[in-house]
């Protein structure tokens, strides 16, 4: 990595990593005897490492003046190993809290075992390692090609790719110390918050500056996604993460809002999360992979206006319906409602915008099984945006909060549609980026598109069915009108489909391991490109642009 | 329409403004009124705060990941009323940093848990859920049991919950880790300053039956045997017709 560097990003990067040693050390002294300590130690030893290795590399010759003459994809790379790694962790972790919920006794007398410190790890693991690693290393990638034009530097990439990843470490490992603010899905605690700002800034600066070089007069839709997914992120964060450590000494930290403000913030997070995250974010993914893999144009140019502003503007307006019922007042209840409902005019445009894209190419569909992934992801997302739209109805989510019905419908979401159009993407990308012919093995992607298909269904019918089982027992009244139910018959009731879940998960995790060898081996295939690879270059640019930068 | 959006997609900066306009406008419009508008958070002048103890239990509660499947929010829906009690209201939560209200029920909600069942019910049942509730799918935390409690730092957590706006005094702050002590260890001198701080109604007990330490064991117990007691607003201002 150090070789790819000019001398000057390597001595900067040397600074970065050092003031961070230095930070990392400092909240080690400060931290004795807490929690913060171990993460100051861990911090230090890993940026201690960056230190190392940029110094060895410091006296390399510079590197050829050649490459700015081609996009910079070695973070992508990596960011692509980093994405399956993480796959393949959280979804391990994924697959042993639901079989938790079937052996419950599976915990080894140790704290770190129980379902409670394991969640977060399976959550975070996912959406932030999984579909973060995704996001970066693919918004690079696609960024790159859709402005002709390099990444600015060298150094700002990794930074960003790199300290993502340590905040996912410090995340995923403060869980199982028992670190945690249990706020979901923003459960890192202020330290790692204010790590990650840092990181995200930097994020944003790349995107910005290499749109102010880019070639082509227009944006592409994708980065609209992506813009709006790294900017609306950022304020999420900040907001929904404001808190009061109780002392420079300590990982504790008190939210500063409480109960039902807090539980707004919290829900106006957690739920746009899913949108700018889980939702932008792929869409930015999609919008760039499967016209390209499909050889089609995108259908049309103004649903997809149509769909981003929606989903930028409306969203925002939906999280009250995480709230329905509760001490929260009822006319926020009902402007969350009513905004998820329209969601689904711009959630719809979105996928049909994709399916119709598929016309003319529905015979690569049926043969090729990277394309398959891509389509039934934009059949997941209709399904599951429509499904959110209806939970979102009060009488409805009368029945289906507090039940398995939400975590099926988050199921039809994250495996669906984000990791399914991942992994479609990475399939697409992989033989790009390495300059191979294709995959190593055609064979291997169907058989992960398989397994990944019959995981999801078989987890998502699960869970239907336990939801609603558990949702209409607590509400059934026997003849005399008193509750039919204890709480316990409901819970005995959901052993057969929590089994079948558990079997779901673990479908779908052997399918993310059939793609991480098949990318491994694509990757280390010595077979070589036959086509002109000179096609995926930037547009020749004037040399004094890219000096200034 | 389309005509002005061809010239603002070819302005980074235009875009990234209409960007963020776009997507604040929603969290402006439903969170910032919560603040302002009086009728968002009920009074209860009755309202207590959380003792050292129970903060303490509140962490270990957090720490565990416990509202991943208990919540403590009880809906204006009649089954869940006779379930569980009272629904809930705004105010009992008004101390809360953070809320705790839980999104998902694979255990029952514990809004009003406290003082349904005894102390020696909790310390069985969490040491191993099964003995008490054979179908249970509860993990065990029998080593909560072995782990003595840091007490000494608990006046810098009511510090910083004071900087949120929870009302404890200097008083309270400067004895957090006697009163701590003292609330699960009722024979010693500490306890009485506890009843004084806190209330009358306070629950000073040897929370898991053993008076020679004070374990998470204790803090949890005594955090669990609170919830939905901190005020009996609820009961009072229980209303028929905002139930469905």
């Amino acid at each position: 990595m150090a070789s790819q560097l000019t001398r000057n990003e390597r001595l900067l990067g040397m600074a970065i990593a050092l003031v961070l040693t230095a930070s990392g050390v400092a909240m080690a002294a400060a931290g004795r005897g807490d929690l913060l300590g171990t993460h100051g130690w861990m911090i230090a030893v890993l940026a201690g490492a960056a230190v190392i290795a940029l110094m060895r590399g410091l006296d390399a010759p510079e590197p050829d003046p050649g490459r700015l003459n081609e996009y910079y994809d070695a973070p992508t790379k990596v960011g692509i190993g980093l994405t399956m790694v993480w796959g393949v962790i959280g979804m391990f972790v994924g697959a042993w809290v639901a079989w938790l919920l079937v052996f419950p006794d599976m915990t080894f007398d140790a704290p770190w075992a129980s379902f409670g410190r394991l969640r977060p790890v399976h959550t975070s693991g996912v959406v932030f390692g999984f579909g973060g690693n995704a996001l970066i290393a693919t918004s690079f990638h696609v960024l790159q090609r859709t402005t002709r034009a390099r990444l600015p530097d060298q150094l700002s990439p990794w930074f960003v790719l790199l300290g993502y990843n340590l905040f996912c470490i410090i995340a995923a490992s403060g869980y199982l110390m028992g670190l945690t603010q249990s706020r979901e899905y923003a459960e890192p605690e202020w330290y790692a918050d204010i790590w990650l700002v840092i990181v995200w800034v930097t994020y944003f600066s790349i995107y910005i500056r290499t749109l102010k070089r880019r070639k082509e007069p227009h944006i592409y839709v994708a980065n609209w996604y992506y813009m709006a997914f790294i900017l609306v992120v950022a304020i999420l964060h900040i907001v929904n993460n404001l808190a009061v450590p109780i002392s420079l000494g300590s990982a504790k930290s008190y939210s500063l809002f409480s109960g039902v403000q807090d539980a707004m913030t919290q829900w106006w997070y957690g739920h746009n999360a899913v949108a700018f995250f889980l939702t932008s974010g792929f869409l930015g993914m999609m919008y760039y992979y499967l016209p390209k893999k499909a050889g089609r144009p995108i259908f049309s140019y103004r649903l997809s206006i149509i769909s981003f502003w929606g989903i930028t503007f409306m969203y925002m307006w939906a999280g009250s319906h995480h709230l329905h019922y509760t001490a929260l007042p009822q006319w926020v209840q009902t402007l969350g409602m009513t905004f998820s409902i329209m969601l689904l005019v711009p959630s719809w445009s979105s996928a049909a915008n994709a399916l119709l894209t598929l016309n003319g190419a529905w015979h690569r569909v049926r043969d090729d099984a990277t394309l398959r992934f891509m389509m039934m992801a934009a059949v997941f997302y209709g399904l599951s945006t429509f499904e959110g739209s209806f939970m979102a109805i009060r009488p409805v989510n009368s029945l289906s909060h507090y039940t398995d019905w939400t975590v099926g419908h988050v199921h039809a979401g994250a495996l669906g549609w984000v990791a399914l159009i991942t992994f479609g993407s990475i399939y697409a990308a992989v033989p790009w980026l390495w300059k191979k012919p294709a995959m190593y093995s055609a064979k291997l992607v169907e058989v992960h598109f398989w397994l990944a298909l019959a995981g999801t269904l078989i987890y998502v019918f699960a869970m239907w069915n336990s939801g609603l089982t558990q949702g209409l027992m607590w509400r059934t009244y026997n003849e005399s009108g008193t509750l039919s139910y204890s709480f316990i018959d409901s819970l005995v009731a959901m052993h057969p489909y929590y089994v079948a879940r558990a079997i779901g998960g673990t479908l779908f995790l052997l399918g993310t391991l059939v793609g991480s060898y098949n990318i491994w081996m694509t990757v280390r295939s010595t077979v070589p490109h036959p086509v002109d690879a000179t096609a995926d270059l930037p547009a020749p640019a004037a040399p004094t642009v890219l000096a200034g930068e | 329409m389309f005509g002005f959006h061809y010239k603002l997609e070819r302005n980074a900066i235009g875009l990234v403004v209409a960007v963020i306009i776009a997507a604040s406008i929603g969290g402006f419009v439903e969170i910032a009124p919560l603040f302002t508008i009086g009728g968002t958070v009920e009074k209860a002048p009755d309202m207590r705060l959380y003792t050292p103890l129970e903060v303490a239990g509140r962490n270990i509660y957090m720490r565990e990941g416990c509202y991943a499947c208990h919540s403590q929010m009880i809906r204006t829906l009649q089954d869940e009323v006779e379930r569980y009690g009272p629904y809930s209201l705004a105010v009992e939560s008004q101390y809360d940093h953070p809320h705790l209200w839980g999104s998902k029920r694979t255990g029952p909600d514990i809004a009003r848990l406290g003082g349904k069942y005894s102390d020696a019910w909790h310390v069985a049942h969490l040491t191993n859920p099964r003995d008490v509730v054979p179908e249970s799918k509860m993990p065990r935390y029998a080593w909560l049991a072995r782990t003595l409690l840091k007490i000494d730092d608990l006046g810098l957590h009511l510090n910083a919950l004071q900087t949120t706006g929870v009302p404890y005094t200097g008083e309270m702050i400067a004895h957090a880790s006697a009163d701590a002590f003292g609330q699960a260890t009722p024979d010693d001198a500490s306890a009485a300053g506890v009843s004084q701080r806190y209330g009358e109604a306070t629950q000073v007990r040897l929370f898991d039956g053993d008076a020679r330490t004070v374990t998470e064991m204790d803090a949890l117990v005594a955090y669990l045997q609170i919830l939905g007691r901190l005020s009996d607003v609820a009961y009072a201002a229980a209303d028929p017709s905002k139930v469905e």
